[in-house]
């Protein structure tokens, strides 16, 4: 669906996006990952036509985006940065209005934009004005429109920042639910968030693509070595004596906890999960547990392994 | 066409439905009230009166004040607000052409600009009648003032839409074509009144001054010669802000 080969895009004195390739399939929900200024916003302008690369090429859907833009735009759906909407129009009306810019009929318009209103849970509020609006609503609305000319691609940039709890997990299954029929590619900056509706992850810093993997194996990778920790009831002594001959347990930590607990930090010889086998041993001690994690790394934390350890490989 | 139509609409209900946009109706209507009072006390003290879109769309500056004033606030919005609040990236994402974006602007901007003059009109053709001296209002001299008000409006109105799309601040965009406007004007009212017989280059700048234009145009003559003109200047300025627009998007 997107070829994205060699990008680069210069400003003057700063260069945004640096020679970055990667492809997106159809049918992927893609999370586009990184810190502010990273390069995200500037990749997903060039990518829905709005400004032109430096050097290198993107095709969507088999179209060039510099010499066969109007085809491109046809088939993207496009929410910009902090989803700018005409706040004076009333919600039907607006839609109505971008589904005539994006070359449907007057009939089709009308059918797409209640169409649109019922998916994205808008039927309340479909006579209001939009400036009247919450937050929260003004995102389903942006949403609305980037669907509304039923395109094979749709592309959110940050689709979910400053939104509050509520909003964001009803736009969050939003996302997810359009991920079932269309192709979609999202930014943010919040790793849960990708964990949650996409499928993959780009991860990009000052232009470059730092990581492109599974969220899945992303995680692994990044898990801080695989650790699980654990809260048991037990002395340190026989905790150390019940993990020590098995092979796949490297290290273990102990630290008191509260009551008569013990917080135990178990590192695997080789990324291996060793939560089933720190629970079967505690069963078979007749401890009590209660917790086993294997704590969820930020995407702070990952951001900062990888470039880390990029500095390390550079030297 | 249909596009374009949905566009033009578009930018009318922006203007309706935002301040500015009463403001350019609040002022256009007090200055007219003030060009009235001057003709109604001229109308008073002249034995013979001169017909009274001369009086006030020829003689008086209350025409060139509305003109100059308001072009700028009606245009100031067009594309430098959809910067700013970042709706330009949404309509520009969209599989619409640079110069339907262009012409519906303009065409809106000058559907609400005709609009704002609607109501004076209406006052004249009253005064008409309670004067019940047909001379002094003409039809065809009112339609040469339409068609000045048209075309005349047209030039200052594709300034302001050209001085739009070169920034994302409508104070910037309204300052810089207010002060194209006003160097457009006092220009042509130095060479209209400047002696004409004489060297060719006064001759020329007659022939360019747009206030001269609307003197012909108050006294019910078209000359083709100003039509020209200022459907020229329309279309070189709406004819650069496509080159602005394009060259910003591929650049």
């Amino acid at each position: 669906m997107i070829e994205v080969r060699d990008l680069t895009k210069r400003y003057p004195g700063r260069t945004a996006v640096d020679g970055i390739s990667f492809t997106v399939g159809r049918g992927e929900v893609v999370g586009f990952l990184g810190p502010n200024g990273a390069g995200k916003s500037t990749t997903m302008r060039i990518l829905s036509s709005f400004m032109p690369a430096t050097s290198g090429t993107v095709r969507i859907a088999g179209f060039d985006v510099f010499h066969q833009p109007d085809e491109v735009r046809r088939r993207i759906g496009y929410m910009p940065e902090n989803n700018p909407l005409h706040i004076d129009m009333r919600v039907r009306d607006y839609l109505k209005f971008r589904a005539r810019l994006k070359g449907l009929g007057i009939g089709r318009s009308r059918d797409r934009a209640d169409r649109v209103i019922e998916q994205c849970g808008l039927k309340d509020v479909e006579k209001r004005i939009i400036g009247q609006l919450s937050k929260g609503y003004r995102q389903r609305v942006g949403l609305a429109d980037a669907l509304v000319h039923e395109p094979d691609l749709i592309i959110l940039d940050e689709p979910t920042i400053g939104l509050d709890p509520h909003q964001l997990r009803s736009v969050r299954a939003l996302i997810k639910e359009l991920g079932r029929q269309h192709t979609v590619l999202l930014s943010t900056h919040i790793l849960t968030e990708v964990e949650m509706t996409c499928s993959r992850v780009l991860i990009l810093n000052q232009g470059r693509i730092l990581a492109a993997d599974r969220v899945e194996d992303l995680e692994s990778r990044f898990s801080q070595d695989g650790r699980v920790v654990a809260e048991i009831d037990a002395t340190p002594e026989a905790i150390r004596d019940a993990f020590r001959d098995l092979p796949e347990v490297a290290s273990i930590e102990i630290q008191a906890a509260a009551g008569s607990f013990q917080r135990v930090a178990f590192t695997p010889r080789a990324g291996e999960d060793l939560r089933p086998l720190v629970f079967e041993q505690v069963r078979q001690q007749d401890w009590s547990l209660r917790e086993l994690t294997r704590p969820r790394l930020s995407l702070e934390d990952i951001f900062i392994q990888l470039t880390q350890k990029k500095k390390g490989g550079d030297l | 066409m249909g596009v374009f139509l949905t566009l033009v609409r578009r930018e009318l209900g922006a203007a309706f439905n935002s301040l500015t946009g009463y403001v350019v109706v609040a002022i256009t209507l007090l200055l007219a009230g003030f060009g009235l009072m001057d003709i109604v006390q001229r109308l008073n003290s002249d034995r013979t009166p001169s017909p009274i879109p001369e009086i006030f769309f020829a003689d008086g500056i209350v025409f060139w004040l509305v003109l100059i004033l308001t072009t700028p606030v009606i245009t100031m919005r067009t594309f430098a607000s959809e910067k700013a609040l970042g709706t330009y990236e949404a309509l520009m994402t969209t599989p619409v052409g640079e110069w339907q974006v262009v012409l519906a602007k303009f065409t809106g901007s000058l559907a609400f600009y005709l609009l704002s003059w609607a109501p004076l009109i209406g006052v004249l053709v009253a005064l008409r009648q309670v004067t019940h001296q047909p001379q002094l209002l003409d039809p065809w001299a009112m339609c040469g003032v339409l068609t000045g008000i048209a075309c005349i409006g047209s030039t200052f109105l594709s300034i302001g839409v050209f001085a739009s799309s070169l920034t994302r601040s409508q104070i910037i965009a309204a300052m810089t074509s207010l002060l194209i406007g006003i160097g457009l004007w006092t220009i042509s009212l130095r060479f209209s009144q400047a002696d004409t017989t004489g060297d060719r280059l006064g001759r020329l700048m007659d022939h360019l001054s747009v206030t001269h234009h609307m003197q012909d145009f108050a006294r019910g003559v078209i000359d083709g010669r100003a039509l020209v003109f200022h459907l020229s200047m329309t279309f070189f300025f709406l004819f650069l802000t496509q080159r602005v627009i394009e060259m910003r998007r591929w650049k």
